[in-house]
């Protein structure tokens, strides 16, 4: 009976060697995918029981885990909550994280593989694992600035605006409202953050939602700035041009004409391109838009971005939108930022910061640097251009002069600072009759030397329809925000 | 064949010292382990430690002086093994009682008292049988003890159903598994059978597709045997014994006609048992499906999900006992206490417990080869494979390398039928040990391995 207990041996032996390589496969190799589950309670625990990194600006932690005395030892605290909403997010037991909250955790948690030597030593020291920190580009003024500016236009307001240094891409100011409190959902008092959550999600004015990045709206009368590039690198047209500027254009293939905001003419019927942009001439640019062709418009859109994901920072960048297919007369919409154009006010920011640095468009980023909790630097963001060649730097620099001179005695005085050459485009735009039009105004300052580029949308503002324009509610606020950061 | 490995005039050594030297590594796990969860857990080794840890030395020490009394020539690593086994299984015991997942009573204590009645059985099996042969003697009691320790729990009022298998019998306060003792009686019944029959069932019969299948008459009561105990064991739903079972017949068969024939036939009849199990009943699908996809939306797989969790989370070297979270695992006290101690000692800690369960098959297969009479080989064969099946069954069922089917860790999980079985199985396999290693009387029959070689050599 011995040679069949020996195979028996051998069998056995199989049997353990089998356990032994599964559970090296789970314990070792596996054990990462599995920690990163989202419905592991242990991970998530762990986490909320850890030491979490801050978020900084200039100095200032936005972010901040304060030690408490419950299970979970630390609290999540937002020192100014609404004004970094959107850039923070929030740090939910229940409902998860957002926006840095989410694309930092690994960084933030301490669990990122640059810190495996910080984990090491802490578990030879007995320590509890930290979290490193994450320092934002942001500049504090022009983000109170742009915050302000919207609060103060009620306090449903709907709106974003989005601030960029137009020679490294970095975001100096990114703000939406209606914004939230993101410390109701980092409570550690779950009843109370289920209840938040629940207001939050039922409003109306989706406070959740990031109006910088994660919604499109027609850019309006701020699109013309993309086909006054396509115009002038086309060669077919100098800001000296002249161009239809009549009450009404004739579309074709339709029994519709196109007419000015107002339904006036332009100023004669026969102006220059620079006065189409600063009188903000429908007609002159739908003109130039029919000449022009769609596909002409779209690959000027695409070298600002138009159709692209160019920003991981935060979570759920949406891509503007040119049409992919535009017959004539929704060519002439297209070309004045109506019909299925589509932007960001983080897009419509990157053009203006496009032309401001000479025709390179400069990748965004918001993550300035990235530091272990020794405060040694784990990362620091190297500016990297998007698109070079968008235009020319003498294209850029001739719509920087027509954008000027919008600004001088155009649709867009209301943005000027005494003493600094300011450069803007205006924009009212236009959905349904039902709604109200959304007002913009992107723009960057000085001229001579731009230093910032911004996009201000004002989504809804609950005001009179008549009240509803670039000039009259975004300028003010973009020219805050260009105070700020300039002086 | 043992006179060819050991040569006349082979003796032995006793090894109790070596024994007693590994019990007291063995104590200084299981007491150091029960100091370290209260560290974790509490920041303090508990009050109780000394008594704790006393009544621990106890057991063992008796547990020891028993065996240098009765079996003086007995395998000296299987108590220590056993030992360390009960002691790392009663401090994770301990500290899932600390995590309150246990409620208000503790399981620890009870389990303390479990191992009592388990080392004094031990003992009183050592102490009360002088030589393992005399249980061939009762074969077919023990056959018949099997059988009805299976049907007690199908019984009115004193059968139970726990977590959907009907498995329990419940006297007064106390709760036991039959199941759990049955398995001792079924490698007894098994031995003693085919001792007698082996001859008839190896030599005797027709040869049919390349398998020579035996005589109905002999192979009749033992089949009758395995459809009773399979069909008792699909109606109570308990896939892990009735798996265990299915093996060990299976093996034992082999290993007393030496025909390869009896495995591949048995590996047929599993494939083919698996398969109508899993088409028709819904129990076994549940399982299936929750093995193959247990991430899936709506799968049945809630503790086999913790239990991976928790192992992953326990990573190479484990968060340390008593600062994982295995509460988080249903069960975590019983049936998927490996995945607690994966989580709380890791992956070195795993394998450590792997190759100590390893070792027990081993010692027990050495026992087999070494043993003289072929009812012992045979039990002792027997009960290292069910050892080895129910290790594999459950372990690989936690960590899902198969399907999980719900059995006890031996010596780890909470449950007193298990760990009381258990103590007697090491304390059989003790007695087999002493056996064969005592020094042979000068004057021996031939062995009967003599007549299996002249089968071979047909």
């Amino acid at each position: 009976m011995n040679r069949p207990i020996r195979i028996m041996s051998i069998f056995c032996m199989l049997l353990f060697l089998a356990l032994l390589a599964n559970s090296t496969y789970l314990q070792y190799f596996q054990a990462n995918a599995l920690d990163a589950h989202h419905d592991n309670k242990r991970v998530r625990d762990a986490e909320y029981s850890r030491k979490r990194g801050a978020i900084l600006v200039a100095g200032r932690s936005i972010a901040v885990s304060k030690p408490v005395k419950d299970e979970f030892k630390y609290l999540r605290a937002y020192p100014e909550a609404r004004q970094y909403a959107h850039l923070t997010g929030y740090y939910s037991y229940i409902y998860g994280s957002n926006a840095l909250e989410y694309t930092q955790n690994a960084i933030l948690s301490g669990s990122d593989p640059r810190l495996f030597v910080n984990r090491l030593s802490d578990l030879f020291g007995n320590s509890a694992p930290k979290g490193g920190s994450v320092t934002l580009t942001i500049n504090p003024r022009a983000q109170k600035a742009a915050f302000d500016g919207l609060k103060a236009l009620g306090p449903h307001t709907e709106g974003a605006v989005v601030a960029l240094n137009p020679s490294t891409g970095a975001i100096l100011a990114m703000t939406s409202t209606p914004s939230y409190d993101p410390n109701k959902l980092a409570s550690h008092n779950f009843d109370q953050v289920e209840k938040a959550w629940k207001k939050l999600n039922a409003n109306k004015n989706q406070p959740l939602l990031n109006r910088a990045i994660q919604q499109t709206y027609p850019p309006g009368s701020t699109f013309k700035l993309v086909t006054t590039a396509a115009a002038l690198s086309s060669g077919r047209f100098t800001p000296q041009s002249l161009v239809p500027g009549g009450t009404s254009l004739d579309l074709p293939q339709t029994t519709t004409n196109l007419v000015n905001e107002n339904g006036m003419s332009c100023g004669g019927n026969k102006i220059t391109l620079t006065q189409a942009l600063v009188v903000s001439c429908n007609v002159s640019y739908g003109y130039v838009g029919l000449t022009l062709g769609a596909d002409t418009l779209r690959k000027q859109a695409q070298k600002f971005g138009f159709g692209q994901h160019y920003f991981g920072d935060l979570n759920g960048q949406v891509a503007s939108q040119f049409p992919q297919h535009a017959d004539p007369p929704q060519t002439a919409l297209s070309a004045i930022g109506q019909y299925d154009v589509a932007a960001t006010p983080l897009q419509m920011a990157m053009v203006a910061a496009g032309i401001a640095d000479g025709g390179t468009v400069m990748k965004p980023y918001l993550v300035d640097e990235v530091r272990a909790p020794d405060l040694s630097v784990l990362n620091k963001t190297t500016p990297q251009p998007l698109h070079s060649h968008v235009v020319t730097p003498r294209v850029a620099h001739e719509i920087t002069q027509m954008m000027e001179a919008v600004v001088q005695y155009g649709t867009g005085t209301t943005a000027q600072i005494p003493g600094i050459k300011v450069a803007g485009k205006t924009g009212t735009a236009q959905t349904t009759p039902s709604r109200p039009p959304y007002a913009w105004f992107v723009c960057f300052a000085p001229a001579d030397n731009p230093k910032v580029a911004v996009a201000v949308l004002i989504q809804n503002a609950h005001i009179t329809r008549s009240e509803i324009s670039g000039s009259h509610l975004a300028a003010p606020i973009a020219k805050a925000v260009m105070q700020a950061v300039i002086q | 064949m043992s006179n060819v490995a050991f040569p006349q005039g082979f003796v032995h050594r006793r090894r109790r010292g070596a024994e007693l030297f590994l019990l007291l590594l063995s104590l200084v796990v299981g007491i150091g382990a029960y100091a370290a969860v209260g560290v974790g857990v509490k920041g303090h080794v508990p009050a109780d430690i000394y008594t704790y840890g006393g009544w621990l030395v106890a057991l063992v020490v008796g547990a020891h002086v028993v065996v240098r009394l009765a079996a003086p020539y007995a395998d000296p690593v299987l108590l220590p093994i056993v030992a360390a086994l009960n002691g790392l299984g009663l401090a994770e015991i301990h500290r899932l009682d600390l995590s309150g997942m246990t409620g208000a009573g503790s399981l620890a204590s009870k389990q303390l008292v479990w191992m009592t009645v388990g080392v004094v059985l031990f003992a009183a099996v050592l102490l009360g049988l002088r030589d393992h042969r005399r249980l061939q003697a009762y074969t077919y009691s023990f056959g018949l003890a099997a059988i009805v320790l299976l049907l007690l729990p199908m019984l009115p009022v004193i059968g139970e159903s726990i977590n959907g298998a009907r498995i329990w019998i419940h006297l007064g306060p106390m709760s036991f598994q039959p199941g759990e003792v049955a398995k001792i009686a079924l490698v007894l019944f098994f031995a003693g059978y085919l001792v007698v029959h082996r001859d008839a069932l190896a030599l005797a019969g027709r040869r049919f597709g390349g398998i020579d299948f035996p005589r109905g008459r002999d192979l009749g009561p033992i089949l009758g045997m395995w459809l009773v105990s399979l069909a008792v064991l699909v109606f109570q739903s308990d896939l892990g014994s009735s798996l265990l079972f299915f093996g060990l017949f299976v093996v034992m068969l082999y290993v007393s006609t030496e025909r390869p024939g009896w495995l591949v036939l048995g590996a047929v009849l599993f494939g083919a048992g698996s398969y109508l199990a899993y088409l028709f009943v819904a129990h076994v699908q549940v399982r299936i499906v929750a093995w193959l996809h247990p991430f899936a939306h709506g799968v049945n797989s809630y503790q086999l999900v913790q239990g991976l969790y928790g192992m992953a989370w326990g990573g190479l070297v484990g968060r340390g006992l008593g600062q994982g979270s295995p509460e988080l695992t249903p069960l975590s006290y019983s049936d998927f206490i490996m995945s607690a101690l994966g989580e709380e000692i890791g992956l070195t800690g795993v394998m450590a417990l792997l190759v100590l369960y390893g070792l027990i098959v081993e010692r027990g297969l050495r026992i087999a080869l070494v043993c003289r009479d072929p009812f012992g080989k045979l039990v002792a064969t027997g009960l290292a494979i069910t050892f080895a099946l129910q290790v594999f069954v459950v372990i690989g069922g936690v960590t899902r390398l198969i399907p999980l089917t719900g059995l006890t860790t031996p010596f780890l999980s909470y449950g007193g039928s298990s760990l009381v079985a258990n103590w007697v199985i090491v304390a059989l396999l003790l007695r087999i040990s002493d056996q064969a290693r005592q020094p042979p009387p000068v004057l021996h029959a031939p062995s009967e391995d003599d007549a299996t070689q002249v089968v071979n050599m047909r």
